[in-house]
C-alpha cells in the first residue's frame, strides 16, 4: 500500500465517519463541533497532499477492494476512485470552503444562540454533504458519480429545509422535485450508456464510446448534459436555483452556491472532455452559455433582495465556465478550471457576507438596508473586496479568469465565439452594476432613506427562520459581529486574494490540469493499468 | 443483443405516465410520478443488462441456462431502489409538513418571484429607491401635507 492509495479514499471516508460520530454525540454540542472541525481540517490536509502527489506524479487511480483490471483483459470490475489534477484542485478548493463555512456556522450558532434549533442534525448532515461532494469529485465511474450526487443531494435536502418553516418547505419541495428529476434523467443516461457500451467505468467508456456511431454518441451526451445542466443551473434549466437557495440559512446557501453547482460543472467537464471529446454539441453549449450569462444577470438587476440577487449572478457566471468548456481548446479549458476555483471561493464569500449583513442590520433586502458603511466599516471592507473580485475588476482573480476566457474565445475566432466574448464583457459590466447598486443602496445611503428602513428582523438567527418584523429602533443592540463569523469570511477573502497574488503558478497548474483533461491518455492508462504508486 | 417488445412497451408506458403525473401541482401525484419513472428506469437497466441466466454466484446454476446473468445491472437497480425509497420517504414527510403549515399539498409559486415579475418598470426602480429628497428649487407655498401627491413630491 503506497501513500497515495491510502490517501485517495480519505476525503470520502473521514467526513462519513465524522458524520456517524457527530450523530452519536448529538447531545454534546461541543464534542460535535470539535469532531466536525477536526474531520474537515484533516480533509483539507489530505486534499492538499493529493494535489501535491498528482501534480508531481500524474493521475492516481484506486480500485476499491482490489477489483481492478484482471490479467485476462477484463476492465476494472469494482468502484474506481481517480484523482487527476482537475479533481485534486476541486477537492482542495471545496474542502477549504467547507471548513470555512462550518467554522462560520458554528461561530454564529455559539454567538446568536441555537437553543430552539435542530442543530444536533446540522453538523452530521453537513459532513454527509462534504462526503458527497468529495465522492463526486473522486468518482471514476458514472454510477459512483450518480451515488455521489445522491449523497450530496439528500444531505442538501435536509440542510435546505432545516427548521421546516413555511418558506423553506415551499422552496424545499421545488428543489427536491427538480433535483430528483435531474437524478432520474442521469440514471436514464446511465442505463443508455450501459446499453450502448456495456461498461460504466469512465476510462473504459472513453475507449469504447469511440466505437459507437456518432448519432448514438451525441444522443447519450445530450441526455447526460441535460442531467448535469440542471445540477449546474445552465439556462434554460436554471430557474429552480434562485427560487430555492435564498430561503436557506446563510451558511447553507453559501456552501450550496459555492459547491453544488460546481459539482455539476465538473461533471460537464468530465463528460465533455473524457467521454465525448468530439465536441458534437459545442455550438449548443456555446448558445446555452451565452443565454445563461445574459438571462442570469438581467434577472439579478430586477432583484432587491441581496440573496436572490447573488443567486442570479451565480447562475449568470456558470455561463462563463460553460463557455470555456464548450470552446474545446486548451486555453478555454484552463480558463474554465481557474474560473471554477475562483468562483467557488468568491461566491461563497459573498453569501457569507450577506449572512453578516443580515446579522448586523436585521435584513437582507435593499428596501430596508442603508448606512452600513458607517455602521460597520469592517463589513463594508469584507463586502467590497469579493464584490469587486466577482465583478472582474483588475487585478483580482475574476479579472484574470475572464481575460483568459475572452482570449480563448478570440482565439477560436468564430462568429459565435465572438458573440460570447461580447456577452461575457457585457455580463461582467452588468455584474459590476448590480454589485455597485448593492453598495450604494446598502452601504452608502442613510438607513432613513431606505423605503422600509424602519423595519428589521426581530433577532439575529443562526439557522431558523425569524419571520417576525419589528421597528428598527426597537431592535436589541446586536453587538459586534462575532469573531467566529468574521474570521472565516476574512479567511475566504484571503484565499480569493491568494488566487490573485499567486495567479501565475495557479493558472499554470490549471493549464496543466487542462492538458491532462484534454489528453485523456493519462486518465485511461492510470485506470486501465491499475497503476498504484 | 436481443430485446423483447413487452418490457420496452412497459418502460415507455411507465415513463409517459410518470411524466404526466410529474407535471401536476399536487405533491402526492408528483411523488407517484417520480416513483413510476424510477421504476421504468430500473426496468430499463434490467433490460439492457442482457438476457436472463444463471445466478451470478460461482457454482450456482439455474435449470437449462447456459449464460450467467449480469450482476452489475442488478446491483445498480438495488442501489437506485434504495435511493428512490429514501427520497420518497423524505418527500412524504415534506408533503405532510406542507399540509400542516398551509393546509394544501400543492406546489405554490415563489411569492418574491411573482412580486418581481409583476412589477412595472417604473415600480421596479422605485422599490428600493431612496425616499424623495427635498428640492429647494421646487419649494412652493403649498402646505407640506401635499408633499406626497404626484408632482409635488419633496417640494418641502
Amino acid at each position: 500500500m503506497s501513500t497515495a492509495s491510502v490517501l485517495t479514499p480519505l476525503p470520502v471516508l473521514i467526513p462519513m465517519l465524522g458524520a456517524a460520530l457527530t450523530l452519536v454525540a448529538g447531545r454534546r454540542p461541543r464534542l460535535q463541533r470539535a469532531i466536525t472541525l477536526a474531520a474537515l481540517c484533516v480533509v483539507v490536509a489530505v486534499c492538499a497532499a493529493l494535489l501535491y502527489l498528482t501534480d508531481r506524479g500524474g493521475t492516481l487511480a484506486l480500485h476499491v477492494g482490489g477489483w481492478g483490471p484482471t490479467e485476462s483483459g477484463m476492465g476494472p470490475l469494482g468502484i474506481t476512485l481517480v484523482v487527476d489534477r482537475l479533481s485534486a484542485l476541486m477537492l482542495v478548493v471545496s474542502s477549504i470552503v467547507l471548513l470555512a463555512v462550518v467554522f462560520y456556522a458554528i461561530g454564529q450558532g455559539i454567538r446568536d444562540g441555537d437553543e430552539r434549533q435542530p442543530v444536533s442534525i446540522f453538523l452530521p448532515t453537513y459532513l454527509v454533504l462534504s462526503a458527497g461532494v468529495c465522492t463526486a469529485f473522486l468518482a471514476g465511474d458514472l454510477f459512483n458519480l450518480f451515488v455521489g450526487f445522491e449523497v450530496l443531494l439528500s444531505a442538501s435536502f435536509v440542510l435546505l429545509t432545516i427548521g421546516a418553516s413555511k418558506d423553506r418547505v415551499r422552496a424545499g419541495i421545488a428543489y427536491v422535485m427538480v433535483s430528483m428529476v435531474s437524478s432520474l434523467i442521469f440514471l436514464f443516461g446511465i442505463a443508455l450508456v450501459y446499453a450502448a457500451t456495456g461498461t460504466l467505468n469512465m476510462a473504459e467508456l472513453a475507449v469504447r464510446l469511440d466505437g459507437v456511431t456518432v448519432g448514438t454518441r451525441t444522443a447519450l451526451f445530450a441526455v447526460l448534459l441535460v442531467a448535469f445542466g440542471i445540477k449546474a443551473a445552465v439556462f434554460p434549466l436554471s430557474t429552480w436555483l434562485p427560487d430555492s437557495y435564498p430561503t436557506a440559512p446563510a451558511p447553507v446557501t453559501a456552501v450550496f452556491a459555492g459547491l453544488l453547482t460546481k459539482v455539476g460543472v465538473y461533471a460537464i467537464i468530465r463528460a465533455h472532455s473524457l467521454l465525448f471529446p468530439s465536441g458534437g454539441l459545442d455550438k449548443l453549449l456555446l448558445v446555452a452559455a451565452l443565454l445563461t450569462m445574459l438571462v442570469g444577470i438581467l434577472g439579478a438587476i430586477a432583484q432587491s433582495d441581496i440573496k436572490r440577487l447573488l443567486s442570479f449572478t451565480l447562475v449568470s457566471h456558470i455561463g462563463y465556465m460553460v463557455f470555456g468548456i464548450a470552446l474545446s481548446s486548451q486555453l478555454g479549458m484552463s480558463g474554465a478550471i481557474y474560473y471554477v476555483a475562483h468562483h467557488i471561493v468568491v461566491q461563497t464569500t459573498l453569501f457569507l457576507v450577506v449572512g453578516l449583513i443580515e446579522r448586523q442590520a436585521g435584513a437582507s433586502t435593499m428596501q430596508r438596508l442603508g448606512g452600513l458603511a458607517t455602521a460597520s466599516p469592517l463589513l463594508a471592507f469584507v463586502f467590497v473586496v469579493p464584490a469587486l473580485n466577482l465583478g472582474g475588476i483588475p487585478p483580482f482573480s475574476g479579472f484574470i479568469g475572464k481575460v483568459a476566457l475572452l482570449e480563448a474565445g478570440a482565439q477560436n475566432g468564430s462568429v459565435l465565439a465572438w458573440m460570447l466574448v461580447g456577452g461575457g464583457v457585457l455580463t461582467s459590466l452588468l455584474t459590476l452594476y448590480v454589485l455597485v447598486r448593492v453598495w450604494t443602496k446598502a452601504f452608502w445611503r442613510a438607513r432613513e432613506d431606505a423605503p422600509e428602513g424602519h423595519l428589521s428582523g426581530a433577532a439575529p438567527s443562526a439557522l431558523l427562520d425569524e419571520p417576525a418584523d419589528i421597528q428598527f429602533v426597537d431592535r436589541d443592540h446586536v453587538g459586534r459581529m462575532p469573531v467566529g463569523m468574521v474570521v472565516p469570511t476574512a479567511a475566504l477573502i484571503a484565499v480569493g486574494l491568494t488566487l490573485t497574488v499567486m495567479a501565475g503558478p495557479i493558472f499554470a497548474y490549471a493549464g496543466r490540469a487542462a492538458d491532462e483533461v484534454l489528453d485523456r491518455g493519462q486518465y485511461i492508462t492510470a485506470v486501465v493499468e491499475g497503476r498504484q504508486r | 443483443m436481443t430485446t423483447y417488445l413487452v418490457p420496452l412497451v412497459l418502460i415507455g408506458g411507465l415513463t409517459s405516465t410518470g411524466v404526466y403525473l410529474l407535471l401536476e401541482r399536487n405533491l402526492t401525484r408528483m411523488l407517484l410520478g417520480l416513483l413510476l419513472i424510477g421504476n421504468a428506469i430500473n426496468l430499463l437497466i434490467l433490460t439492457v443488462g442482457g438476457p436472463s441466466g444463471n445466478p451470478p454466484v460461482r457454482g450456482r446454476t439455474s435449470n437449462g441456462e447456459t449464460t450467467t446473468a449480469d450482476p452489475l445491472a442488478q446491483g445498480m437497480i438495488l442501489t437506485a431502489i434504495v435511493i428512490t425509497m429514501g427520497i420518497a420517504a423524505f418527500v412524504l414527510a415534506l408533503t405532510y409538513r406542507s399540509y400542516r403549515l398551509t393546509t394544501e399539498e400543492e406546489v405554490t409559486d415563489d411569492p418574491e418571484d411573482t412580486r418581481v415579475s409583476h412589477l412595472s418598470s417604473k415600480e421596479a426602480t422605485a422599490l428600493d429607491e431612496d425616499r424623495p429628497q427635498p428640492q429647494p428649487a421646487r419649494d412652493t407655498d403649498l402646505p407640506d401635507e401635499l408633499d406626497a401627491l404626484p408632482g409635488l413630491e419633496g417640494s418641502k
